[in-house]
């Protein structure tokens, strides 16, 4: 990887294009925190690669001084394979959406994390389709009324956290767009990471699904209703400080703050981290934000290289006259 | 020719035979015809073959689905087809001769294995009464052996146990095809040798087989006498190698990579017939070949065309229900303008269709289907060994002008094969290739003479820009819903792709300049036409013929060679999908479509009547 002489600012990763999203959208916070975390990450700016699919939060990488490829719905993370194997030394990021990642780009996300392929994917949750202007999506709760489901949506929503765990992702982080700090701490654990880090962000849109995390993350309730996991430190939360959690057997139980347990994402089992992702379903309980999981894993793109970087060692780079002129050959003369 | 099978001679000539295998699909028929393909080759007969096989990998034994058969034309003479009536059937079982009879010239060979004739086995197959003795066969001359005993008896000494003697019984069968056309057997006692080396047993057992077989010949003379096809003598001189379409076009495609001093990442899924591909490319590690067998038909585009934007030449390879699911990244590749290699190898549709079955029915898919306008130039390859000539036009026409290109093989020809004439290395024109490093002036969307703009792969300094499949700004790249922006991009993709037309060669015509009849085809139907026509032209007709392996867009010069035919005649396994493109490019000209949708290629004959027919009208 080359060396940058000076280190970048966040201006440097500021595209010289207008910003198109509404005013107030949550996703100008994610550019924001992106710009100045990405800026520090000491990589040259030439070396930065978003991509993303179709929606609201996939206009991301116009607004990004870097490479930036605008694909197609859903499929960013198979275009990211391509890109990270092809170049390994690449930092590639994708921006997506609750509808671009687990709707039409469900298939694509699930392997992505299955591979450990090295990328970071920032989903932007807002529970509902922007672009296309106000349909439900596959996280917005039962009974969610919109303009596709007017009398209430009937279908289950997905739990991000729980399908990326599912799928073997090494990297499962919660973070929330009105929280500038906890977001640049999570987007540098991401950065840090080595394999698919998936950081779901809650995002809210203004116009289709304004206030949809108010009940957890508005600021006068966040420390109450949330809890902020982080590796090595005790599972407390409250105002005060004073609420822990602690897990027994197969169920994670509220106590004081002494007793809590300390939290550790390394766990070789994802079992506690299934159990924590599911307390957003608890109304009595706290919602996890911060690390969940982080677990080292086999990494695709370098693991696809060395065999081939193996392959010309061993064998020594192939000659094209010995791949034509070989098997049964004979002569007419 | 073959009408003489059967007189008495100990040493026939003949000019060229047809052998069809058919057995079981665990009988190792595929082997077999691999085998006596391989031997004849290195005799110095021209050939060509074509498998048949089932969709299903191991239907019920001894039931016509799944029956698995190889046909091989062997010629002293140039062939163009793997032949259309056998002269020589061999049939392992009452399914196989069931199934495959109707194709058997009057009067040819049919070499029954009488050992899988029994009541159980012609229940199997649903046969009523046992062929062999109900005189149904009659017009035939019918060579009954029991090959399961003879092998049980050759073998009596193996160690093997009584099955896997059993599985010996096609190398004996292939000896006993191998004494009556005089082939040797060294090629396949080397082969054995060489397949199971660590199982010296299997060896054994299969060369005494083999053997065993061959002596058959000889000793019980139930052929009253060998043939001998000789050496082709109007093969052009050279090396060669025999080859099917989908290996010619793999090394076609390292090649067209190598000639662009580029590595290939292949997007793949599995899907039948294109599968091999993959294979074959991912033992090819040591030429830098990365291949990803993705999760679908989609991821394995998308992840093909993130290769080339990344700096490798993206390539996917798959058959018409697989082209369905990448149209939206087809129309991606040809707005973000990046290098790509699209391979159909068609199969019998729709949907799910005949996979094993051939049919020419993606043209019109392959040049329409997409949305918007989205052009994407097309080739076809014509033969199996020229697959691997596509392949690398396909990668030049990719590569120099930024666009994906379509390759178009079919069954007939991925699983076919022939003799080829080895290239000279040192004649492949390199393709002009280079990665933009230049800051200055830099602008993502400005264009070379070809029309194609600067490839610009992340990781180079100063060249930081943004692509995506929202309309690009003419030369900034920046995203634009300009009304004339949005017509001059769309003019400017067009006359890209009539750019590369100017590159495309006018394919020559075979026969006279003027004439009754011009049969003009594309893709593998190269054969059976050239067979029909050259028939034609020596019984002195007025029939000349055409053959187009670009096929969108169509070369230069067609409608002043085609105004001096009467009628141009199209043959193709669709329902006259280039004929109606023809009638649209050149409207005053005379096309006649013939077509054939039978999952099952022309034949010379078919071909043949046609042309008579429409002479004689």
């Amino acid at each position: 990887m080359s060396v940058t002489i000076a280190p970048l600012t966040k201006k440097d990763l500021k595209s010289d294009q207008d910003v198109r999203w509404c005013p107030g959208c949550g996703d100008y916070a994610i550019l924001n925190v992106a710009q100045a975390a990405l800026a520090k990450l000491g990589i040259p700016k030439e070396n930065f690669m978003w991509v993303s699919g179709i929606g609201c939060s996939s206009r991301f990488p116009y607004y990004m001084d870097c490479y930036g490829f605008h694909t197609i719905h859903g499929r960013a993370p198979a275009f990211a394979t391509g890109i990270k194997t092809a170049n390994p030394d690449l930092s590639v990021w994708i921006a997506t959406g609750d509808g671009d990642c687990f709707s039409i780009g469900g298939n694509h996300i699930i392997h992505l994390l299955r591979r450990n392929v090295d990328v970071k994917v920032l989903l932007f949750n807002n529970e509902i389709y922007g672009l296309t202007k106000g349909q439900y999506s596959p996280t917005s709760p039962v009974g969610h009324k919109s303009k596709s489901t007017p009398v209430g949506s009937v279908d289950r929503p997905f739990n991000p956290l729980s399908v990326a765990l599912g799928a073997g992702a090494s990297f499962v982080a919660r973070t929330m767009d009105n929280d500038i700090k906890h977001m640049t701490t999570t987007i540098n654990q991401s950065a840090a990471h080595k394999g698919t880090a998936f950081v779901e962000i809650y995002q809210n849109c203004v116009i289709f699904n304004d206030g949809a995390f108010n009940d957890v993350a508005e600021k006068s309730i966040r420390a109450d209703k949330t809890i902020d996991l982080q590796p090595g430190e005790p599972m407390i939360y409250g105002k005060d400080r004073d609420k822990g959690l602690r897990l027994r057997e197969f169920s994670v139980q509220r106590c004081s703050a002494d007793e809590a347990d300390i939290w550790d994402p390394t766990d070789t089992s994802p079992a506690r981290a299934f159990l924590i992702a599911q307390l957003d379903q608890d109304p009595e309980m706290p919602n996890p934000i911060g690390l969940i999981r982080q677990v080292d894993a086999p990494i695709f793109d370098l693991e696809a290289k060395k065999q081939v970087t193996e392959a010309i060692e061993k064998k020594g780079r192939g000659k094209l006259k010995d791949l034509i002129f070989a098997g049964d050959l004979w002569d007419v003369e | 020719m073959t009408q003489e099978i059967g007189t008495e001679l100990p040493l026939q000539q003949q000019e060229s035979v047809v052998i069809r295998f058919a057995g079981d699909s665990g009988d190792g028929m595929q082997i077999t015809g691999n085998q006596f393909t391989g031997t004849s080759a290195v005799l110095g007969n021209d050939l060509a073959t074509l498998p048949d096989f089932p969709a299903e990998i191991r239907a019920p034994a001894g039931t016509r689905p799944g029956v698995s058969g190889f046909q091989i034309h062997f010629s002293a003479s140039d062939i163009h087809t793997p032949g259309d009536a056998p002269d020589v059937l061999v049939a392992m079982n009452p399914a196989a001769l069931a199934v495959n009879i109707g194709d058997l010239k009057q009067g040819g060979i049919v070499v029954a294995n009488t050992g899988n004739f029994k009541a159980t086995d012609l229940k199997k197959a649903k046969v009523e009464s046992n062929p062999l003795e109900d005189h149904s066969l009659d017009g035939y001359r019918l060579i009954k052996i029991d090959i399961n005993e003879r092998v049980k008896m050759a073998l009596a000494d193996s160690p093997l146990s009584s099955k896997d003697v059993q599985r010996c019984k096609n190398f004996y069968t292939l000896g006993l095809m191998y004494w009556l056309y005089s082939r040797p057997l060294e090629t396949t006692l080397n082969w054995l040798e060489e397949k199971f080396k660590n199982k010296p047993d299997l060896v054994k057992a299969n060369q005494m087989a083999l053997k065993a077989g061959y002596n058959a010949g000889d000793i019980h003379e139930m052929f009253q006498g060998q043939y001998e096809v000789p050496a082709c003598d109007t093969m052009p001189a050279g090396k060669y190698r025999n080859i099917m379409g989908n290996p010619a076009l793999s090394l076609g495609l390292v090649a067209g990579a190598e000639l662009a001093k580029l590595d290939i990442l292949l997007g793949a899924y599995p899907i039948t017939p294109a599968s091999d591909i993959l294979h074959q490319l991912a033992n090819y590690k040591h030429f830098g070949v990365i291949t990803m067998q993705m999760e679908d038909e989609i991821a394995a585009i998308c992840a093909a065309i993130g290769g080339s934007y990344a700096g490798y030449l993206g390539v996917t390879a798959t058959s018409g229900p697989g082209m369905a699911l990448k149209g939206e990244a087809m129309g991606l590749a040809v707005s973000v303008e990046l290098p790509l290699v699209i391979v159909d190898i068609q199969r019998a549709g729709p949907s799910t269709g005949m996979p094993t079955k051939v049919e020419q029915t993606d043209l019109l898919q392959s040049i329409f289907g997409r949305n918007g306008e989205a052009p994407i130039p097309v080739l076809a390859a014509s033969t199996p060994a020229d697959c691997f000539d596509m392949a690398i036009e396909a990668c030049r026409i990719a590569v120099e002008y930024m666009t994906p290109v379509i390759l178009l093989s079919d069954n007939y020809l991925s699983n076919g094969s022939e003799p080829w004439k080895l290239p000279n290395l040192e004649d492949l024109k390199p393709i002009d290739q280079k990665f933009r490093t230049d800051p200055e002036n830099f602008e993502p969307y400005s264009r070379d003479e070809r029309g194609a703009r600067p490839w610009a792969k992340p990781g180079t300094p100063g060249l930081e820009h943004r692509v995506g499949g929202l309309e690009k700004e003419h030369l900034t790249g920046n995203i634009s819903y300009d009304a004339d922006n949005h017509q001059l991009m769309t003019d400017l993709r067009q006359a890209k792709l009539m750019a590369v037309r100017e590159t495309i060669p006018t394919p020559e015509v075979v026969g006279p300049e003027k004439a009754d009849i011009l049969v003009l085809g594309w893709g593998s139907t190269l054969g059976p036409i050239t067979g029909a026509v050259e028939r034609l032209q020596k019984a002195g007709k007025s029939v000349a013929r055409m053959h187009l392996r670009h096929v969108w867009p169509l070369p230069k010069g067609l409608d002043e060679i085609f105004s001096h035919y009467k009628l141009i005649l199209v043959p193709e396994n669709n329902l006259g999908q280039m004929a109606r493109v023809l009638k649209s490019e050149y409207q005053s000209q005379n096309f006649l479509s013939y077509s054939k949708v039978q999952g099952k290629p022309f034949t010379t004959t078919d071909i043949l009547a046609k042309i008579t027919e429409i002479l004689e009208s």
